[in-house]
């Protein structure tokens, strides 16, 4: 506590003048705080440990109690999943999330440029508008919808299903990239302008290389609530078009219980969501403070 | 609400003054919000407006024939119908028990992840695992791994710590809104995590030193810097927070079925519509879920405005 180490953050701040930000703390409370927080993300880790756990175990082995800590190693609950054929609703969840993704950022960019950089008159009102269209409820638009979807024949499509996810992550896409925008220095698009660069090559030198960062974040949140909705993608499509949550949640109703083959499934299904989110848990971050952190 | 948006607005672009050019045209600014702000209009208001017109039309898919305007006849029915007023219950208290749980445990857990320890990007890649699982795989592993009475993790805990003759509780069953709002604080409080961890590490640390120099507390740091600085990422993590559980489905649907009590909103309307096929009741409840999310949204943020003593606005 007290001077050691307020005079390690004293000549750390010397260091980076003004950048106060994300510089590494001296611990303060020390070991027991540090033990709290090792405890802390254990337990919240523990049941995707454990749903990880059970996967790997024959039916009888997973269903026990008291548990196994050890039990034999076994592939049956992945066998007895890829046997009911997950690879279409796979396919169907990627083809929504990634395309709406692209889709969303296409959109969103150019709003946000107009947001921001160079912001339309009562650029706050259009920026709650957008806010305000996600407390609509997705229930409460649901069922024209759907009427829509099959008087024109679009129901069970996975680019309808596309489309509205795009309407969906679209105000928070704006809202993100908005702040990261906000960011790029006004004097550095100024400088641009008065060496005769046009609209492209400034995009390209000057702001691009601010916002990448962002424009990641914005394509992994996107991309996870695509991929993770379920009311939408369980009313608007049938056995064409259904996404993968719709499987995982018909799969378990239409053939009973079995622990080993619902925790398989349930990790292959999240399996793209964490190894995206793990691998890019700096840009979640900064993307969720809205780019209030760079 | 709209002091919140133009604050949380306004707070992201103080720093920019706008740029003006001399030769813009009003339009040639506003051509490039034009595609997503029709996109979202199109797609979300239409929908709505449709479903505001709905709600004051009688139309059960069973009865094709007796389709006719209603006046408030689908809101009566929904006020006065017992499973509708109970899920406007259940709504309101599922989101704000677990917006405030996750917002708490977000704080303190941001609080304790903004130190310096060993191994602290291990844990916070432990803490970011619920919010990367899939929701509806989230919410079987609760309902089948972790509550189920007969061989699901915590009853196996009991008889492993008191031996065999250990209670075996019927987790959902006994007490279903607990176990939605345990399984959802689970899965949310990462979220709130993430961003008031993003807003601690914006903090600037010289003042805190100083102050603490001065011979301030942990506490009254913590009160007179730590949470005026928070403000925005707080209200920025109950915004968020409040629209995503609102309109939850997947842990209703997955964990209880809306059985004992236990159906809020959204799952009550999906089964007024897919199951009662009652468009117009299902419609007037949607209406009802609007306004109430906007009360909801309003009220959360309220009650967390008021925590601070507003310095300026």
């Amino acid at each position: 506590m007290s001077t050691t180490s307020a005079t390690t953050e004293d000549t750390q701040s010397l260091a980076a003048p003004g950048r106060a930000y994300d510089k590494p703390r001296k611990p303060r409370g020390g070991l027991v705080l540090s033990i709290l927080a090792w405890v802390v993300g254990i337990m919240f880790a523990f049941p995707v440990f454990w749903m990880l756990l059970i996967s790997f175990r024959s039916e009888p082995d997973a269903a026990t109690n008291p548990p196994q800590l050890l039990a034999p190693f076994s592939l049956e609950g992945y066998r007895t999943f890829f046997a009911a054929d997950p690879w279409p609703p796979l396919l169907n969840s990627l083809t929504a999330s990634v395309l709406s993704t692209v889709l969303v950022l296409l959109l969103a960019f150019p709003a946000a440029y107009a947001l921001s950089i160079r912001p339309v008159r009562k650029w706050t009102d259009v920026m709650f508008f957008l806010l305000s269209t996600k407390m609509l409820p997705i229930v409460a638009a649901i069922l024209p919808l759907y009427l829509f979807a099959k008087t024109t024949g679009l129901l069970d499509n996975i680019f309808l299903l596309t489309i509205l996810y795009t309407s969906m992550n679209m105000p928070i896409a704006v809202w993100m990239l908005q702040s990261f925008l906000a960011e790029v220095p006004v004097e550095m698009l100024e400088a641009a302008q008065i060496d005769g660069a046009d609209l492209i090559t400034t995009l390209r030198k000057v702001v691009a290389p601010v916002v990448m960062p962002g424009i990641a974040a914005v394509a992994l949140i996107c991309f996870i609530f695509s991929w993770n909705e379920l009311l939408l993608a369980r009313v608007l499509t049938g056995p064409v078009a259904g996404t993968a949550p719709v499987f995982l949640m018909g799969f378990i109703t239409s053939q009973g219980l079995f622990l080993a083959k619902v925790c398989a499934a349930s990790f292959v299904v999240s399996l793209p969501v964490l190894i995206a989110g793990f691998a890019a848990q700096d840009k979640l971050v900064q993307g969720l403070s809205m780019g209030a952190v760079k | 609400m709209s002091t919140v948006a133009t604050s949380t607005a306004g707070a992201t672009s103080a720093t920019r003054q706008p740029t003006t050019r001399k030769h813009d045209t009003p339009w040639r600014r506003r051509l490039p919000l034009l595609p997503a702000l029709i996109f979202v209009i199109v797609l979300t208001q239409l929908p709505f407006a449709a479903t505001l017109v709905v709600s004051f039309i009688h139309w059960n898919a069973y009865y094709p024939d007796d389709i006719a305007f209603a006046g408030v006849d689908n809101f009566v029915r929904v006020f006065t119908d017992v499973n509708a007023r109970s899920a406007v219950i259940v709504t309101i208290v599922l989101t704000v028990a677990v917006v405030l749980i996750s917002l708490v445990l977000g704080m303190a857990i941001a609080m304790l992840l903004d130190r310096r320890f060993g191994g602290r990007s291990v844990v916070r890649t432990l803490m970011i695992a619920p919010f990367l699982v899939v929701p509806i795989a989230a919410a079987l592993l609760w309902k089948h791994a972790l509550y189920n009475p007969e061989y699901g993790l915590f009853n196996g805990l009991l008889t492993l710590v008191l031996g065999k003759d250990a209670p075996q509780p019927d987790w959902v069953g006994a007490m279903p809104l607990p176990s939605l709002i345990i399984a959802l604080v689970w899965q949310w409080t990462p979220f709130m995590m993430l961003i008031l961890l993003a807003g601690l590490q914006s903090r600037p640390l010289d003042v805190v030193e100083a102050a603490r120099i001065d011979g301030a507390g942990a506490w009254q740091i913590f009160v007179n810097m730590t949470l005026p600085h928070m403000r925005r990422y707080i209200e920025l993590s109950v915004l968020l927070g409040s629209i995503y559980v609102v309109q939850n489905f997947d842990h209703v649907f997955t964990i209880t079925g809306g059985a004992s009590g236990s159906a809020n909103l959204p799952f009550y309307i999906y089964q007024t519509f897919y199951t009662a096929q009652d468009y117009g009741r299902a419609s007037a409840a949607g209406v009802v879920t609007v306004i109430g999310t906007l009360i909801i949204a309003m009220l959360a943020l309220r009650t967390v405005f008021s925590m601070f003593k507003e310095e300026s606005r």
